[in-house]
């Protein structure tokens, strides 16, 4: 600004400033996200630090390369290339091979972000897209759990795998508490699955961390507070119906609510403002339905987590919801049939 | 000597310029389907070429003949023929691949290149350029096969043609075999495609500029 600087600056309306920016926007989600990923760190080791670089490498070379020469500055200055990594990395194992990795990156921000023609464009939140597509490309590796490391510096060496092989080393793997509960009936204990002590995702442990973020987040009013309220409650009621017909097989309302992705998913990735309704009533039924399909799929399905591809769902139903939640124009009827 | 240019011409735009797979994006169905393997492919793409050359051959013959009002089904009626003699032979050659594409031999006679090459092209047009514009398309198409299959069996399983590339150790891409991993495989090849097309057409826009430039300062 200092630049021009004119003395009489004549521009057409909105005259308001309005403060919030996309760089300031994905700040913000960056501050939220913060503390979660630095307890992920610590609760697994360096490698984690690991996965989390090299995946927003791969996101942000992929970025770059994609973006013809004279927006690469303005795109790659919002920072929403790196965020979008970095979101990846905290639904991977800490485990995983590093090229892998660089690969989900690579992935989730060229066919989840670039193709759609960049930010604010893509119907699919990019994050997950990258983990749907490495989820389906390498599922044993992508299941294999690593617990708490003994010395924070302990590379597990599945991460050191030469790009395009598997590591020669069998990892053994440390069931999940979505896990435990869907093949063993064993449920965990609240107060660690709110701690983040368990096994899982590298960025996803932590619920009570994760929720101080997203509470930031509303309050910063980056996202729409219907979309994770709408999801807690009908996940949270959905599951104290069938945990009151069987406690041991069923989860119960805490457990589904602080295990897995939920935090993660339902306070980043699915109130992201490009891929969820526009609409109040519109966000309050696309966070409904990502509720009732985590449970569903948790339940009933093959997998012991469901949220990334509920949010995927919802996401495709994103457009329909947007159009049948149209608010009426002010000052005429409804319209005709 | 131009009738045998334009011969050329008339296989050489299948193969590139108006491949029916990357450019006019037909032929979907036995595309996705069978290119699991590299194997797979060339097999379904040498059932294809014989169907589409011979068709085009027997239907441009035929073309003075062909009542218009019922071309439609006597196109297929000839094609099914073929793809009857195809599937026969391949089940006696290689019943193994045979049992491997299945219903999709039979579902030659559905493939839209085909009968797309018959209506607007072999109808109309003499044996020796029907003839030509068959093994443009057909091989085309075979390349197009090709293509995908290599790519989603080296990936997909670290072999191509059965022979492994990387050794024991690979981790194979499980989604390369499936069905996403065609989608996805021929939507990165389409964009290659129209990413060559797209900078071609710049060049040559870059390179006629300065001729209409210069002419119009001379007009001033």
């Amino acid at each position: 600004m200092s630049e021009q600087d004119p003395r009489l600056l004549l521009q057409p309306a909105p005259l308001l400033q309005q403060g919030m920016t996309t760089p300031q926007a994905m700040k913000d989600v960056w501050i939220a996200l913060a503390p979660a990923t630095l307890f992920g760190i610590w609760h697994f080791g360096i490698s984690s630090l690991l996965v989390i670089i090299t995946t927003i490498i791969g996101a942000m070379i992929t970025e770059w390369a994609f973006t013809p020469p004279e927006k690469r500055g303005h795109v790659m200055g919002d920072w929403s290339g790196a965020l979008t990594g970095l979101l990846l990395a905290l639904t991977l194992p800490p485990g995983l091979p590093l090229w892998m990795a660089f690969l989900g990156g690579a992935v989730s921000t060229g066919l989840g972000k670039v193709m759609w023609g960049g930010l604010g464009n893509n119907i699919f939140n990019p994050a997950l897209v990258g983990r749907a597509f490495l989820l389906a490309t390498f599922p044993i590796v992508m299941t294999t759990w690593h617990g708490s490391v003994d010395s924070f510096f302990t590379i597990h060496p599945s991460n050191l795998a030469m790009p395009l092989m598997q590591s020669a080393t069998d990892a053994v793997s440390q069931a999940t508490p979505l896990g435990l509960l869907k093949f063993q009936q064993s449920a965990t204990a609240t107060g660690s699955l709110l701690l983040g002590t368990t096994t899982g995702s590298l960025g996803e442990t932590s619920a009570l961390l994760l929720l101080l973020g997203g509470i930031f987040l509303i309050l910063r009013r980056d996202i729409d507070w219907r979309i994770p309220v709408a999801i807690f409650i009908t996940a949270a009621l959905f599951s104290a119906i069938i945990n009151s017909f069987d406690a041991v097989k069923y989860p119960s309302p805490l457990f589904t609510l602080f295990s897995g992705g939920m935090m993660l998913g339902a306070l980043f990735m699915a109130p992201d403002p490009v891929t969820s309704p526009l609409t109040p009533r519109g966000a309050i039924i696309f966070g409904v339905g990502i509720g009732l399909l985590v449970v569903l799929i948790r339940v009933w399905g093959g997998l012991p987590e469901g949220v990334m591809y509920a949010i995927l769902l919802m996401n495709a139903a994103t457009p329909l919801i947007d159009r049948a939640t149209q608010p009426r124009v002010f000052g005429r009827g409804r319209p005709r049939e | 000597m131009a009738e045998k240019m334009s011969g050329y011409d008339e296989m050489l735009k299948g193969l590139w310029r108006e491949n029916p797979v990357f450019v006019q994006v037909l032929g979907m169905c036995p595309m996705l389907a069978v290119t699991n393997s590299a194997v797979n492919a060339v097999v379904m793409g040498v059932a294809t070429f014989f169907v589409l050359v011979s068709s085009s051959f027997l239907v441009s013959s035929f073309r003075g003949v062909i009542p218009k009002q019922v071309r439609i089904s006597i196109y297929v009626v000839i094609i099914a023929t073929f793809v009857t003699v195809a599937d026969y032979t391949l089940l006696a050659l290689v019943p193994a691949i045979h049992k491997e594409l299945g219903a999709f031999i039979p579902l030659i006679v559905a493939n839209c290149i085909i009968l797309g090459r018959q209506e607007a092209f072999a109808s109309k047009n003499s044996v020796k350029f029907a003839v030509f514009d068959a093994i443009g398309s057909a091989g085309g198409f075979m390349f197009a096969l090709l293509a995908l299959g290599s790519v989603r069996e080296i990936l997909g399983e670290g072999k191509i043609f059965g022979i492994p590339l990387f050794g024991d150790n690979f981790e194979p891409w499980i989604i390369m075999i499936l069905p996403p991993g065609g989608f996805i495989t021929l939507g990165l090849i389409l964009l290659f495609f129209n990413w060559v097309t797209a900078r071609r057409a710049a060049r040559n826009q870059l390179q006629a500029q300065p001729v209409t430039s210069s002419r119009g300062s001379h007009i001033q």
